[in-house]
């Protein structure tokens, strides 16, 4: 795989306000990545900068090599969906997936069929003829979709596209999105402030915060080993904990007099320091017979149903933490009050960076 | 019963103010009406028929037409892509531009032609020589047409300058425009294919304003010294009694047509295009 698109230190600043800063990604041809964090991180503002709506104060963006840092957006070719979907409405569906080819002077024919094969793509074939106002969101944000896609752009960003949609179309929408992203084999940047959508779509994940990359890795490596403080809280929900090294090599640390173990790494840390560590709540369990690192005493201070996961909150030393079990039948719940020991393999407990 | 909740639902106060707003309107016209039949009882239409069969009314009128056209299409070329421009990069400029386009209601039209008379009544010369680059402009005919073209420019401004406006606040011409420009187009495309589309409606009372602004003005037209149709009906006011009725009548009527034809040509696309 070869580097397709290329953000190298890029930063954007408005008068004082530093917007991003030192922004560097490499994008595979193909790959799906997404821009996670919450409001005002400067995700919109990277991908305008890759759109060319905004100019980078500082550093220089590529596809293919070729440096477009200074290209205005009408000679990048790279199509864009908006969270307003931003269908023109003076055009019906065909016209407006064809606008892009129109412009282009392709010919009449070709284009006809292109706008029939992107239809045919978002299964919108009967709706060729209605304006954007005779559509319902979903069918909008998906002719969208076309409309970007139909002009071969080398990079298809994507700026919250679907969170003017209800829970159900954002859904099924986001898997259509994925399926026709994969089968067209084409890049795509995805910026979303929601870590379910970012997880379940994604080749790789960004997570940035006040106008900086966090982490940048898989779902997987993010979901399972943030290295920070804010992905630990920000993807998924995690137990964070102030701990102190009492051995380095063997990974054992005290948490307010209770002895952890983690197999995470220690290296660059020596005795008497104090890290954060953090343990999953999905990564805690009840079963902890025969067991004897990283049992812990707790007492049953709540317990909540959400649906396929049974969380539990429990006092350990003088901490809540949250355990998740899932939800079976056979489960054999504690009541609230019993007092119980909870465990967790040494893999499960991360040390985090601040 | 049935009755009675009908009767108690009627929305009396409503109305009674459109009717008495109705009126307010109607009255004037079908008194000028009325009072226009009154000439000849034996031929009520005198008036008309001897309003028609003159030429000069023709050539004014046809010639003021062709001002409200050329001032219409000068108007948009003009305030379109300025209007554009400044909701796009120059938000901060709005209320300098809004206050200028107020002028002529502060300035009157008598100040305006007077100072265009002093400026372009002298020739262009390349400065400090006595070289003449161009005759004044109102000394020839297509000179004075274009000042008069664009003294109506200027008292139309407030008229197409707001509605263009807000036809504008209507759509999100930001997003759009990133949109248009994502795909490849460039601004000339942007504007004439899908701003210009986009604000029809508002294009159209702009221009149906200015269409009546022109055709009735006189200021301008008499102190330029053109053979316009506000002068001519001026004139003819004050020689004669029933003919300028007739014509008022008429010339309102015309408008109206006008109104109707144009919103009978795009409505059926602007409707399309303004539903939200
Ligand atoms: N044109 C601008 N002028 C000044 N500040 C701006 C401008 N555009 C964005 N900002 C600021 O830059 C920061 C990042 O904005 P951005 O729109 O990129 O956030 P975001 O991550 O997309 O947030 P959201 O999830 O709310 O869309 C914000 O604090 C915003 O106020
Ligand atoms: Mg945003």
């Amino acid at each position: 795989m070869t580097t397709h698109l290329a953000l190298e230190n890029v930063s954007k600043n408005f008068g004082d306000f530093v917007a991003v800063r030192d922004f560097n990604l490499e994008v595979e041809r193909g790959e799906f990545v997404s821009f996670l964090g919450p409001s005002g991180c400067g995700k919109t503002t990277t991908l305008r900068m890759i759109a060319g709506f905004e100019m980078p104060s500082t550093g220089k963006i590529t596809i293919n090599g070729n440096d477009i840092t200074n290209n205005p957006p009408n000679q990048r070719n790279v199509g864009m969906v908006f969270q307003s979907y931003a269908l023109f409405p003076n055009m019906t569906v065909a016209q407006n997936i064809g606008f892009g080819l129109r412009v282009r002077k392709e010919k009449e024919a070709d284009i006809k069929d292109r706008v029939n094969e992107m239809l045919a793509t978002i299964h919108m074939e009967n709706k060729a003829n209605s304006y954007p106002y005779q559509l319902s969101g979903g069918q909008m944000q998906r002719v969208a979709l076309a409309r970007a896609l139909a002009i071969r752009p080398e990079v298809l960003l994507l700026d919250e596209p679907l969170s003017a949609l209800d829970a159900k179309i954002r859904v099924s929408l986001r898997a259509e999105i994925r399926s026709i992203q994969q089968k067209l084999g084409i890049t795509a940047i995805y910026v979303t402030h929601d870590q379910e959508e970012a997880l379940s779509l994604s080749d790789r994940i960004v997570v940035m915060n006040v106008g900086e990359m966090e982490q940048v890795g898989s779902p997987f490596e993010v979901y399972n080993f943030p290295t920070t403080r804010f992905v630990a809280n920000f993807v998924g929900s995690l137990n964070t904990a102030e701990a102190e090294i009492v051995d380095p090599g063997k990974g054992i640390l005290n948490m307010d007099g209770i002895q952890l173990l983690s197999s995470n790494v220690l290296k660059d840390k020596s005795k008497g320091d104090k890290v954060t560590i953090a343990i999953r709540p999905e990564r805690l369990s009840f079963l902890a017979e025969g067991k004897k690192e990283n049992v812990f005493d707790g007492k049953v201070e709540n317990i909540t149903f959400l649906g396929s996961v049974v969380r539990v909150e429990v006092t350990i030393g003088t901490r809540k933490f949250k355990m998740d079990t899932f939800n079976r039948p056979s489960l054999n719940l504690p009541n609230i009050g019993d007092a119980i020991k909870a465990t967790c393999s040494d893999k499960a407990v991360l040390i985090l960076k601040d | 019963m049935n009755f009675l909740t009908r009767l108690r639902r009627f929305p009396f106060w409503a109305w009674f103010w459109f009717i008495l707003g109705a009126l307010y309107f109607i009255l004037p016209l079908y008194a000028t009406f009325s009072f226009s039949l009154s000439w000849d009882p034996a031929d009520p239409f005198k008036a008309y028929e001897r309003s028609f069969g003159d030429s000069r009314f023709w050539n004014s009128f046809l010639y003021s037409n062709m001002l409200a056209l050329a001032t219409i299409l000068a108007s948009i070329i003009l305030v379109v892509p300025t209007a554009y421009w400044i909701r796009l990069r120059l938000p901060q400029a709005r209320r300098i531009v809004e206050f200028l386009t107020l002028m002529p209601f502060v300035v009157p039209a008598i100040i305006l032609v007077f100072g265009m008379i002093r400026i372009y009544s002298t020739p262009f010369t390349i400065p400090f020589t006595d070289i003449v680059l161009m005759q004044p402009l109102t000394n020839f005919r297509a000179g004075t047409n274009i000042l008069i073209v664009a003294g109506y420019m200027v008292l139309s401004m407030p008229y197409m300058y707001r509605s263009v406006d807000t036809g504008m606040r209507t759509v999100d011409i930001r997003t759009l425009t990133e949109a248009a420009q994502s795909l490849g187009a460039n601004w000339f495309t942007i504007i004439t294919r899908v701003i210009l589309p986009n604000i029809r409606s508002a294009l159209l009372s702009g221009a149906l304003l200015t269409f009546a602004i022109v055709v009735g003005e006189v200021v301008l037209a008499s102190f330029l010294g053109v053979s316009a149709f506000g002068p001519y009906l001026f004139l003819l006011g004050q020689h004669r009694a029933y003919e300028p009725a007739a014509l008022s009548f008429v010339s309102f009527l015309l408008t109206w047509l006008a109104m109707g034809l144009i919103q009978l040509v795009s409505g059926g696309q602007g409707q399309a295009a303004g539903a939200h």
